[in-house]
């Protein structure tokens, strides 16, 4: 059963990421790419639940060593992507 | 109780992240949208870390603090021109990540289903991990940009392709062979490579988008292998958003998706230098 609600719940964002970016102008498509790829970063989520069991054994290392890589997926993904967009704010400002 | 409340969190940090999305895709609002959706990521992270089932703190803040250090220092000091090859990097980790987590979730009672969303968790994230290491390669010209092609290489890819199947197969028969799994993580590793020597750099962009698409396929896979939603949610929104994405690019480039992907085939092994 469980397996069936979390296919709907697959179908449903499917469509949604679909709607989401139509008609996205040209000059965002590099910082969107970016955005989203620090939202793939969730997997740190998975990683941090692996990493907390307590169990010193090959899983709690797999999930640690998860944890950090997904870690830096987060936080360097953020930070650049904000990074892009100052600059296409000062640009914008510029031509004006 | 607080299994509800971890749940009605991430459904608030999937709102946060469609919000953010969507924000993203207007100048005027862009970068309001990337600090909701880093807003919707810290409200994940802080209710995956409420989990009764976490007994240890040590090692998950060690990795959060040296990943976080790692990817802060990286995004500070890189040089604007080199920005798109940084994001090809960053999204390998995480393809990385969303590997090592199905990896992790493997044991020897695992059901069928459960070791086809290791497998898949596994393959698209080391796609995702040896491809975005090649394409950072070439975009920052440590490696040649041009294509790579050589006699044969179709035939090798098709090799690889059934030896994956093949592992795959065996893995879902008897779970606790890991020689198996070991095969499909060095074969899928092996196919990332493989999958962007053959695209030239100027195709780059496109294929660091597609790549970014497939870590969220990932991290959806390592999200049905480990039962979580929000790994699910958020994974199948990049993943669908990107192909989109991927797809927008191409026809901008008046290009077909095929035609980037498979240029260095069509032109034939002569060409190739």
């Amino acid at each position: 059963m469980t397996i069936v609600f979390l296919t709907f719940i697959l179908m449903l964002s499917v469509f949604l990421g679909f709607e989401l970016i139509n008609k996205v102008p040209a000059t965002l498509h590099t910082p969107l790419m970016s955005g989203a790829n620090a939202i793939s970063g969730i997997t740190v989520v998975g990683a941090i639940a692996l990493a907390g069991t307590g169990d010193q054994d090959l899983a709690q290392w797999l999930g640690a060593a998860a944890v950090a890589l997904a870690s830096i997926n987060v936080v360097g993904g953020y930070l650049v992507t904000d990074r892009m967009l100052a600059m296409f704010k000062k640009k914008e400002g510029a031509r004006k | 109780m607080n299994g509800l409340i971890i749940q009605l969190a991430y459904v608030a940090s999937a709102a946060l992240f469609i919000m953010g999305l969507k924000l993203l895709g207007s100048a005027a609002t862009a970068r309001k949208g990337n600090t909701l959706s880093a807003v919707g990521m810290l409200v994940a992270i802080v209710a995956a870390l409420i989990d009764q089932g976490i007994v240890s703190y040590q090692w998950i803040i060690i990795g959060v603090l040296v990943g976080g250090l790692i990817g802060a220092v990286a995004a500070r000091l890189v040089q604007m021109t080199s920005m798109p090859e940084m994001v090809a990097l960053f999204n390998g980790f995480g393809g990385l990540a969303s590997l090592l987590v199905g990896w992790a979730a493997l044991s020897g009672d695992a059901s069928t289903f459960t070791v086809i969303t290791i497998v898949l968790s596994v393959l698209i994230g080391g796609v995702t991990f040896t491809g975005s290491l090649i394409a950072y390669g070439k975009l920052s010209e440590t490696l040649g940009s041009g294509a790579i092609m050589f006699r044969g290489q179709q035939v090798v890819n098709s090799l690889i392709v059934l030896g994956i199947i093949g592992a795959a197969v065996m893995l879902s028969m008897d779970p606790t062979n890991t020689t198996w799994l070991y095969a499909v993580i060095g074969l899928s590793l092996l196919f990332g490579i493989m999958a962007v020597i053959p695209i030239g750099g100027a195709d780059m962009p496109v294929v660091i988008s597609l790549l970014n698409s497939y870590s969220g396929l990932a991290a959806c896979a390592a999200g049905f292998a480990i039962n979580n939603n929000i790994l699910i949610v958020a994974g199948s929104l990049v993943g669908a958003s990107g192909i989109i994405l991927t797809q927008i690019m191409c026809k901008s480039m008046n290009r077909s998706l095929g035609n980037v992907l498979f240029s260095g085939f069509g032109s034939g092994v002569t060409e190739a230098t």
